[in-house]
């Protein structure tokens, strides 16, 4: 399986989706220059990994949908490849199209960086199948701008398509605003497109993916991940 | 060459450069002619408190800086450290105090900046930053913005640039109302033989600037922080940077990339005193020459003059020397990463900086008098003739509480005792995946990749006692922040300190910065820690009125094997809880008056150096050994917040204890003074034997004075009841009170 992680000139957790991909899961995994040249079709799995794109001064991810290699990106999701954004690689995800919705600014208008309880909504999906229907996760959040927003109309549509893919919750798995970290519609952590081969979440599951620390939920992500690429969704 | 002349230097533009007149004649006595006014200019940022150290050099000598494993000392942009394997870390802490106060977001964000490069120019990779912070009280009227401004800066700064911010400390108190401090601090790790140095060497290589463009932004911020604030000091915001910390981050790859070059010479960040201070101190320390090009300087507007262009304190900009030849590979790798980049200049032989604009020359100075001809000062020290009031206390006129859970209470949600999560979790603390012990412990610890190792970082002071005593509060700064690092299981390697001071042109400012310095170097000699790198900040003044003497030391400590990482709070219901070290009757300096009585008085707790080693040593012994599984230091607050944040302070689930404790002194100073070299454990009953016997065999006084478990935290003294309540109650207190003061 071969793994590409892009490298936009401001991505920070461009190192740790690497390690984990690399050093965990044993995998072959390269860097995607942001400049764009790289034939993308050998990859299993392309993440777009956390941080701040170009700077994020306007709103994330805003900058990053005119670069080069989004547009690779964008073709290789076409023809079906997988695509993993993770926070900053879900607003881009988002300002690309690939994803609908936005991610407006927290509503407490602070960072926020704490691990957080998310409720897996689908798991019948590449990137959670290794999850339990509904069990819940305990993932680090780390940004300033993820709060989820959609339409209503549009809002309706994902829920029914099985599109919301994680959602804050407490420890019970109960989705009240209470349990909301920035402001989510719905609660919303995480979707994946209509398509069923791209996915972003605010939440790092490179975060608790390394052993060195007790908290391994984020493997089971990149375990999904891992089982889809090498046999198909097996749900 | 001719150099340029300018208009006749008055008494009165000396006197704008925060020059002397005594200092002014020196520059004409060494030079041997007039100045022109860029010369002047660069005369006053060089020699200015900020640069020059001209007051604590003198003292700062004193300090032991040497050590087995000490690869650097003070003189280099930080200090480095080896830690075996192959690795060494670089580390300091530095000031951004007076910009902050002025403009807080911006003033804080190019405080990390600066941080951050002072790392990454010696070549190693930011491994993690930390903060000490000082606001007034909490409800004065500026502090709210002041602590929402700073944080903020801090948090916008340090994830953008994706190095986790760890640890630190935050206190509140009157003296910082119209002068607060931020101190920063930076840790990096590289490989011990890839150090880079800022020199200058070999005549022709060329001189490549990098970076950001050159703006007109922070002229004489370094001789700002150099004087005291009054009432206009509002006006002097346009001398504060802006920064960019995007450019930052480029700049931190670039510069790791290209580091990994044979060709690369000498490197050093462009800081206080801009493209001034970097050119004559990377030639005043590989004894050359610079000629420099200011025409081809990249600038952010049209129509800079020299003096503008040298004295410009724009964010984000380097200068390296590479081996001649190299310029167009370098220039290359610079575009790669989008920054700007030009060759400005040449090593030359003679030690003399020869500056050009368009043909001109428009500076021409010897490299040694810029770099140390400034005035080595011996000022005179005086100690403070209403300290023996204040050093004086009678606790019978202090009344003594029947019952101790209201203080209990009031304590833990007093600013400076009160959970920090409202401001760590504006910072990412994980980013780049080395974070074992995350904020909200004594010490930040962060795995070694790539070996068993693990490194605890600690910053400490405790400002009231370096008020009442600067020489023994220096040293209990050091003591405690020690104790944190042995808590976490760490064994101390280095110390890096910035020093907050007044005025030093006033005798008794003077005689604290001579005190509290004598007492640091004191200590570490006796505690074998060497000082590798730090900084003086002095000016903490609005109006006259100086901050508290604020030592700030950071100490980094190593961890043989990650797995002995140890945290504060108690894990397990059943599990008996001792106390390592003495308890005396001693309310001097203590949150406990501040909070109760609203006095600053007494004298600061007695440090017997003695003990508080062997208290190192044991708590060291009994982690290594895997003894006990929580470690806590006894800090603000006494052995009563000790105790109550050993039970609330787990992320997960908190747990209660009941204490039994036998006592001679006052209850209150029982359970809330502030003796030092205390460490509260937990351990599993089975180790009782083998934990008592460590403490005989190594002469620390040890008791075993409770058991964890239950919802409440229960303190019994001499078998009466003295505090009784729910861990909820506490846990909620203690973490929602500082948002209370912040919102």
């Amino acid at each position: 399986m071969n793994c590409g992680v892009v490298v936009f000139p401001g991505s920070n957790c461009d190192h740790d989706c690497f390690h984990v991909l690399k050093h965990v899961f044993k995998l072959h995994t390269e860097w995607i220059w942001h400049k764009g040249g790289q034939d993308l079709s050998r990859f299993d799995l392309i993440v777009l990994p956390g941080g701040f794109s170009y700077g994020d001064y306007l709103r994330a991810g805003a900058i990053a949908q005119f670069s080069t290699v989004m547009k690779e990106v964008i073709g290789f999701a076409e023809s079906g490849g997988k695509v993993l954004g993770i926070c900053n690689g879900f607003q881009i995800l988002v300002e690309s199209g690939l994803l609908p919705g936005a991610l407006m600014q927290n509503h407490s208008r602070k960072f926020i960086c704490k691990t957080v309880l998310v409720r897996v909504e689908n798991a019948r999906t590449p990137f959670t199948q290794k999850c339990a229907e509904h069990s819940v996760l305990n993932i680090p959040i780390a940004h300033h701008q993820g709060g989820y927003f959609i339409d209503p109309e549009e809002l309706r549509r994902l829920e029914e398509n099985g599109q919301v893919v994680l959602r804050y919750c407490g420890s019970a798995g109960e989705v009240t605003g209470e349990f909301n970290p920035n402001g989510s519609v719905g609660n919303i952590a995480g979707i994946i497109n209509a398509g069923g081969n791209v996915m972003g979440m605010m939440p790092h599951p490179e975060r608790c993916a390394d052993p060195a620390w007790s908290n391994l939920d984020g493997q089971l992500i990149f375990k999904s991940i891992i089982h889809s690429c090498q046999n198909g969704v097996s749900v | 060459m001719k150099v340029r002349s300018s208009p006749d230097i008055t008494p009165d533009i000396v006197c704008q450069h925060g020059l002397t007149l005594e200092e002014y004649r020196r520059i004409q006595d060494l030079l041997g002619r007039v100045p022109n006014l860029t010369e002047l200019g660069i005369f006053s940022v060089m020699w200015s408190e900020h640069c020059s150290y001209k007051s604590s050099r003198y003292h700062l000598k004193k300090l032991p800086t040497e050590g087995p494993r000490v690869l650097q000392g003070p003189g280099e942009n930080a200090g480095v450290v080896d830690i075996g394997d192959g690795l060494a870390v670089i580390f300091k802490i530095e000031s951004h105090n007076h910009p902050s106060f002025i403009e807080p977001h911006q003033g804080a964000a190019t405080g990390v900046g600066g941080i951050l490069r002072d790392i990454f120019t010696m070549g190693a990779r930011p491994l993690a930053l930390l903060n000490s912070l000082r606001f007034g009280e909490p409800d004065h009227p500026r502090t709210r913005f002041l602590l929402n401004g700073v944080v903020d800066g801090i948090s916008s700064y340090g994830n953008c640039t994706g190095v986790p911010t760890v640890g630190g400390e935050i206190y509140f108190d009157p003296c910082y109302n119209g002068n607060i401090l931020v101190n920063v601090f930076c840790l990096g790790l590289v490989p011990s033989d890839k150090i880079f140095l800022g020199n200058a060497s070999g005549v022709g290589n060329p001189v490549i600037y990098f970076g950001s463009k050159t703006g007109r932004d922070g002229i004489h911020g370094a001789s700002m922080a150099s004087s005291e604030f009054d009432d206009s000091s509002e006006e002097k915001r346009p001398t504060v940077q802006v920064g960019d910390p995007f450019t930052e981050k480029l700049l931190i790859e670039a510069c790791l990339e290209l580091m990994k070059k044979d060709w690369v010479v000498g490197i050093q960040d462009m800081g206080a005193a801009g493209l001034t201070c970097s050119t004559f101190e990377m030639a005043g320390r590989a004894g050359t020459g610079i000629d420099l090009d200011l025409s081809r300087v990249p600038r952010r507007e049209e129509g800079m003059t020299p003096y503008e262009i040298l004295l410009s304190e724009s964010q984000e900009r380097m200068l390296v020397v590479v081996k001649r030849g190299m310029e167009e590979e370098a220039l290359a790798l610079f575009r790669k990463w989008d920054l700007d980049a030009a060759v400005v200049g040449e090593v030359t032989d003679k030690p003399v900086v020869r500056i050009f604009e368009n043909g001109n020359q428009v500076v021409h100075l010897p490299v040694e008098l810029v770099v140390d001809g400034a005035l080595d000062l011996e000022r005179p020290a005086a100690r403070p003739t209403d300290l023996d009031a204040i050093n004086r206390i009678d606790l019978t006129e202090i009344p003594e509480p029947v019952c101790g859970d209201e203080v209990l209470r009031k304590l833990l949600a007093s600013a400076n005792i009160a959970s920090k999560h409202w401001v760590y979790e504006q910072y990412d603390h994980m980013v780049r995946l080395n974070t074992l012990g995350l904020p909200g412990s004594d010490a930040a610890v962060l795995r070694v990749k790539g070996s068993k190792k693990a490194l605890a970082i600690s910053v400490d002071c405790n400002s009231r006692y370096c008020y009442l005593d600067p020489f023994y509060g220096t040293q209990i700064a050091v003591a405690e922040c020690v104790r944190n690092i042995v808590c976490s299981g760490g064994m101390p390697i280095g110390l890096t300190n910035c020093l907050n001071f007044g005025n030093p042109e006033k005798p008794e400012i003077m005689w604290q910065f001579a005190q509290s310095v004598a007492g640091l170097g004191e200590i570490c000699r006796f505690f074998d820690i060497p000082v590798v790198s730090g900084n003086v900040s002095l000016y903490n003044e609005t109006l006259g009125e100086a901050i508290y003497p604020t030592p700030t030391v950071a100490v980094v400590g190593l961890l043989e094997d990650r797995s002995c990482h140890t945290t504060q709070w108690f894990k397990e219901s059943g599990h008996l809880i001792g106390l390592m070290g003495l308890t005396l009757e001693e309310l001097g300096g203590s949150e406990y008056l501040s909070v109760r009585f609203n006095r600053v008085e007494g004298k600061p707790p007695h440090l017997d150096r003695v003990l508080e080693r062997s208290v190192h040593e044991m708590c060291l012994a009994l982690i290594s050994e895997g003894l006990v599984v929580s470690a806590h230091d006894c800090s603000e607050g006494g052995l009563g917040v000790a105790l109550a944040e050993s039970c609330i302070s787990h992320p997960e689930s908190p747990r209660g204890a009941e204490l039994h404790i036998e006592s001679t002194i006052r209850h209150d100073a029982c359970l809330f003074g502030e003796s030092q070299s205390r460490i509260l454990v937990s351990f599993p009953e089975n180790n009782r034997e083998a934990v008592e016997e460590k403490a005989r065999i190594m002469k620390v006084p040890f008791a075993v004075i409770g058991k964890v478990g239950g919802d409440s935290l229960v303190v019994n003294v001499n078998e009466e009841e003295f505090i009784r309540e729910e861990v909820a109650t506490l846990k909620k207190l203690w973490m929602g009170a500082l948002e209370t003061y912040v919102r």
